[in-house]
């Protein structure tokens, strides 16, 4: 099985100073890869240039397509670019008023992929949004209020919706479970793993919280001033660092 | 007398919105900028569509404008003595002896001609922008044709009224391609939005011409289980009987009667000089 996901010496510069610098990694269908480091580490800018959100200096990020098999994405077109990031990728901000429409109702937010790519049938739109309303926990009867009325919690639970109702194969997200209370978070992590395992999706989930990465990841990478120190199965890397940097990072917010 | 070059503008302003209007004729709804100029009139006033009609006029042209249909208002007034006397061309209000004609919020009921430019006075050319607020993405929108925004609007619509309630700059698509704003007519006019004549359309604050040249197809967003509907106000004209026109209602006495009558003042007229009546018309004047 060729990987879903091919990264290949992806750096980025922001004048001098360095961003992240010549990551690579594979990412196999099904499997969630957990990127953690501390503040100013690279997360985001990796994640971002990832997602086509910011072009990288150099390397290569090869998708398989569902057509025309694996393809370098930095290589694609603008509009094959977005075509793909509202189709088999999904992005989840870590504030959810970046990637909701705040004006728009909550069955408008989750409804919004499908019609961009074509469905014109009010009636199916609207049953596909209630599906998916239901299966992050929002009940019914909110479909037609806005996302402002809702707490940050749901807020999170509706961008992921609004994200999954195309179906995507790959979900990028960052710090989701950021700005939320403690009782918030375990609740949202157990929703996003369920989703993950049971629609068997892959992702790459950027978090400076150990618990999430130990809930949510199979595998993790470590990052420390934009370069990748150390990666392995989870739970190896977390109960055996072998770089220092590691061994400081787990022991120290084991301590918290 | 004239302190004023032919139609107000000098010839290299015209020459500038003329470059704007062909533009926009090879790219059908795409709204090209160009740089709006100072007018002897308010913004809001149609200084987008004053400026595209004096980029369009010749001397021998007959010109007309029409505000909510009527050629009586206030607007429509001083744009057609600011010609007469900027321009010296012929004014009517008749629509089929005009050869250009400014409007506001109505496309005249009578069909147009090749022969026809009709000029549109535009607030908000944007269709996106009440759903996205910046101009660079709404730019991007229409560069990779990524609308599925613009249903969202519609959805938004549904869900709350059950119904699309946009009645007015209700949003197209053109010859199979940009998204647009048709400026606030009522949405019973769309379907006249497919015509023979040229149509322009000029955004005087926002700076943007765009155009539907004859015969574009021209088709009115909506979803296949909620079918964009004209809708009709179903009664008859009262003074000319006319039953597919443009209906506004008007108050004919202090105690608060009302009648429905056509918007189009020149189209009721000419049925009413013809010959046909409603139930009002032997009552009223014409
Ligand atoms: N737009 C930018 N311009 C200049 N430098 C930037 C920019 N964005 C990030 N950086 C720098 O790049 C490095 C990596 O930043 P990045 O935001 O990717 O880190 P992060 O791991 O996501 O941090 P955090 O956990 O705080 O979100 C940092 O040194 C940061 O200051
Ligand atoms: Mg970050
Ligand atoms: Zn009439």
């Amino acid at each position: 099985m060729p990987p879903l996901l091919s990264v290949h010496g992806l750096t980025k510069r922001y004048g001098a100073r360095i961003g992240c610098a010549d990551v690579g990694f594979d990412l196999y269908p099904g499997e969630v890869l957990g990127i953690v480091g501390e503040s100013g580490s690279g997360k985001s800018t990796l994640l971002n240039c990832l997602a086509g959100h910011l072009a990288p200096d150099e390397g290569q990020v090869i998708f398989d397509t569902r057509a025309e098999g694996p393809r370098d994405v930095l290589q694609m077109s603008e509009p094959e670019r977005r075509m793909l990031g509202r189709t088999d990728w999904a992005f989840v901000h870590q504030n959810p008023r970046d990637g909701l429409r705040m004006r728009i109702s909550a069955g408008g937010n989750v409804g919004e992929r499908l019609m961009a790519v074509g469905a014109r049938h009010y009636g199916d739109i609207r049953e596909q949004a209630l599906d998916w309303l239901g299966r992050v926990e929002i009940a019914d009867e909110r479909i037609d209020d806005r996302p402002s009325a809702f707490s940050g919690g749901m807020q999170q639970r509706l961008q992921i919706a609004r994200n999954l109702v195309t179906g995507p194969r790959l979900v990028f997200m960052d710090e989701p479970t950021g700005g939320l209370d403690v009782s918030v978070q375990a609740r949202l992590l157990d929703l996003i793993r369920g989703l993950v395992r049971r629609m068997g999706l892959s992702a790459i989930v950027v978090t400076h919280d150990l618990a999430v990465v130990r809930l949510l990841a199979d595998r993790l990478m470590v990052m420390k001033d934009g370069h990748v120190i150390e990666t392995g199965l989870t739970d190896q890397v977390l109960d055996d660092p072998q770089a220092a940097y590691t061994q400081l990072l787990v022991s120290s917010v084991l301590q918290v | 007398m004239s302190d004023y070059n032919f139609a107000y503008l000098d010839e290299q302003t015209k020459r500038m919105i003329r470059r704007a209007i062909l533009k926009g004729v090879a790219v059908p709804g795409y709204q090209v900028p160009f740089a709006s100029r100072e007018m002897p009139m308010p913004y809001g006033w149609g200084t987008g569509g004053v400026q595209v009609s004096a980029a369009c006029l010749t001397p021998d042209d007959t010109f007309k404008v029409i505000d909510q249909g009527a050629d009586d208002t206030t607007n429509a007034v001083s744009i057609r003595k600011f010609f007469e006397k900027t321009a010296g061309v012929a004014v009517t209000e008749r629509t089929c002896e005009a050869t250009i004609i400014q409007t506001r919020h109505r496309i005249p009921e009578d069909p147009l001609t090749e022969d026809q430019i009709l000029v549109y006075q535009v607030p908000i050319p944007e269709p996106l922008r009440f759903l996205e607020p910046s101009e660079v993405e709404t730019r991007r929108m229409h560069a990779l044709e990524d609308y599925g925004l613009m249903h969202v609007k519609l959805y938004e619509d549904i869900s709350r009224h059950g119904e699309i309630a946009t009645a007015y700059a209700y949003p197209v698509k053109v010859e199979g391609r940009y998204v647009m704003d048709p400026s606030p007519i009522p949405k019973f006019d769309n379907p006249k939005l497919e015509s023979a004549a040229l149509q322009l359309f000029g955004a005087g604050r926002e700076q943007r011409i765009y155009a539907v040249p004859p015969y574009t197809k021209v088709v009115s967003l909506d979803f296949e289980d909620y079918p964009f509907d004209p809708s009709k106000a179903p009664h008859p004209c009262a003074l000319c009987g006319a039953e597919d026109s443009y209906l506004d209602e008007v108050i004919t006495d202090d105690k608060g009667s009302r009648m429905f009558v056509c918007s189009d003042t020149d189209f009721c007229a000419s049925r009413r000089a013809a010959g046909h009546v409603g139930v009002a018309g032997a009552e009223v004047p014409a």
